[in-house]
């Protein structure tokens, strides 16, 4: 079977699958590399964001082998409720939403950029990109299943 | 071909994630190493609790919060390698009381120091440290039953714990580690060298190569 990366304008389902189950992982790596290695404690929305996160690698790969188009079914929910998640995070930590609201209080700040790269890229949005990303994808193959 | 692209990407990811860990860690160490040089002083206070004689070559400070279960752990091994080299390992202490309301048991602890019997409350807290440490919150209160049958003036104790001096030195002992970029427990470093990693067997490995050296 011929890789599929020879016809970029359609890529398979396969394909969509694995570039999220990619995405997912080199998120969840990050995301042990800044808290395992670098030792940045995470706040309480980010742990929420883990949860979202850290299964997609296990589920999105389950789908993989054989090709199932229905992992979008199950994946789905997950990375909805970790984009939401990392969006609201966004707003706590760019101040769109007032401190007040926001649940962490105690402990590690959630409001306190810990990360900020090429003065600009913080966490919550790099959460925001992959989860929009693995989204995206998950969406493009449900629509190429049921073509 | 997609299971071999499928495997190749993970153990890519994988080796990545491993040799970024191995990088980040070891310039840490270097970085560690750097700033403990730059800091002399800032290791070693006047008011630091010191074991061993001050002759001694080989060098340890240890950053250490009473309330640390992983300080308790390493407590026997320390105290293990400075009664095999009596002569050849000085250890100095450093408070770091990260945990909640470890600073009013660092005070106590002073305060025992300036009736001589330092390490004897040090190493009675640590033996009872899962009765006065809850869910990691130091519980001062529930201290002093352990403190029976050391020959504390615990009258005395209770007043000098509170003198703004011993506040100071917490202050001055969370600066430094501040300043040294401690800022988990324990942290170790002999004749100025930080662990490798962190580990039994590193801060051992480091004490034998220091020994080695300053005493072939």
């Amino acid at each position: 079977m011929p890789l599929n990366f020879a016809q970029p304008a359609h890529p398979s389902g396969w394909t969509l699958v694995f570039l999220a189950w990619l995405l997912a992982s080199v998120a969840t790596l990050g995301a042990l590399f800044l808290g395992e290695v670098m030792g940045y404690t995470p706040c309480v929305l980010c742990w929420y964001q883990r949860i979202a996160m850290f299964p997609l690698v296990l589920i999105l790969a389950a789908g993989l082998f054989p090709y199932d188009p229905r992992v979008t079914r199950y994946a789905l929910p997950l990375a909805l409720v970790g984009w939401a998640l990392a969006l609201f995070h966004w707003g706590v930590a760019s101040g769109l939403i007032p401190e007040q609201i926001a649940p962490c209080s105690k402990g590690v700040p959630c409001a306190v950029e810990q990360v900020v790269w090429f003065g600009f890229l913080t966490l919550p949005m790099l959460s925001v990109a992959a989860f929009s990303g693995i989204i995206a994808l998950l969406l493009l193959t449900h629509y190429k299943a049921s073509q | 071909m997609k299971k071999t692209l499928f495997i190749a990407s993970g153990v890519l990811l994988l080796l990545a994630f491993l040799a970024g860990a191995l990088y980040f860690k070891s310039e840490q160490a270097n970085q560690a190493e750097l700033l403990a040089g730059q800091n002399r002083e800032g290791m070693l206070r006047e008011h630091a609790p010191q074991l061993g004689p001050t002759a001694a070559k080989v060098r340890i400070v240890e950053f250490l919060d009473p309330a640390c279960g992983t300080c308790r752990q390493f407590y026997p091994l320390v105290k293990a390698m400075l009664n095999a080299n009596p002569d050849k390992i000085h250890l100095t202490l450093r408070y770091t009381p990260f945990h909640e309301n470890a600073d009013q048991v660092v005070a106590l602890l002073y305060a025992a120091d300036q009736q001589g019997k330092h390490w004897e409350v040090l190493e009675a807290l640590l033996a009872a440290q899962d009765d006065w440490v809850k869910h990691h919150v130091a519980q001062p209160g529930r201290v002093w039953p352990h403190l029976e049958g050391i020959g504390l003036d615990l009258a005395k104790l209770r007043t000098d714990m509170q003198a703004p001096a011993i506040r100071q030195q917490i202050e001055q002992d969370l600066a430094d580690a501040q300043q040294l970029n401690v800022s988990k427990t324990p942290e170790f470093f002999v004749n100025g060298k930080p662990m490798p990693s962190f580990g039994e067997e590193q801060l051992r490995g480091l004490v034998d190569t220091a020994l080695a050296s300053e005493y072939r």
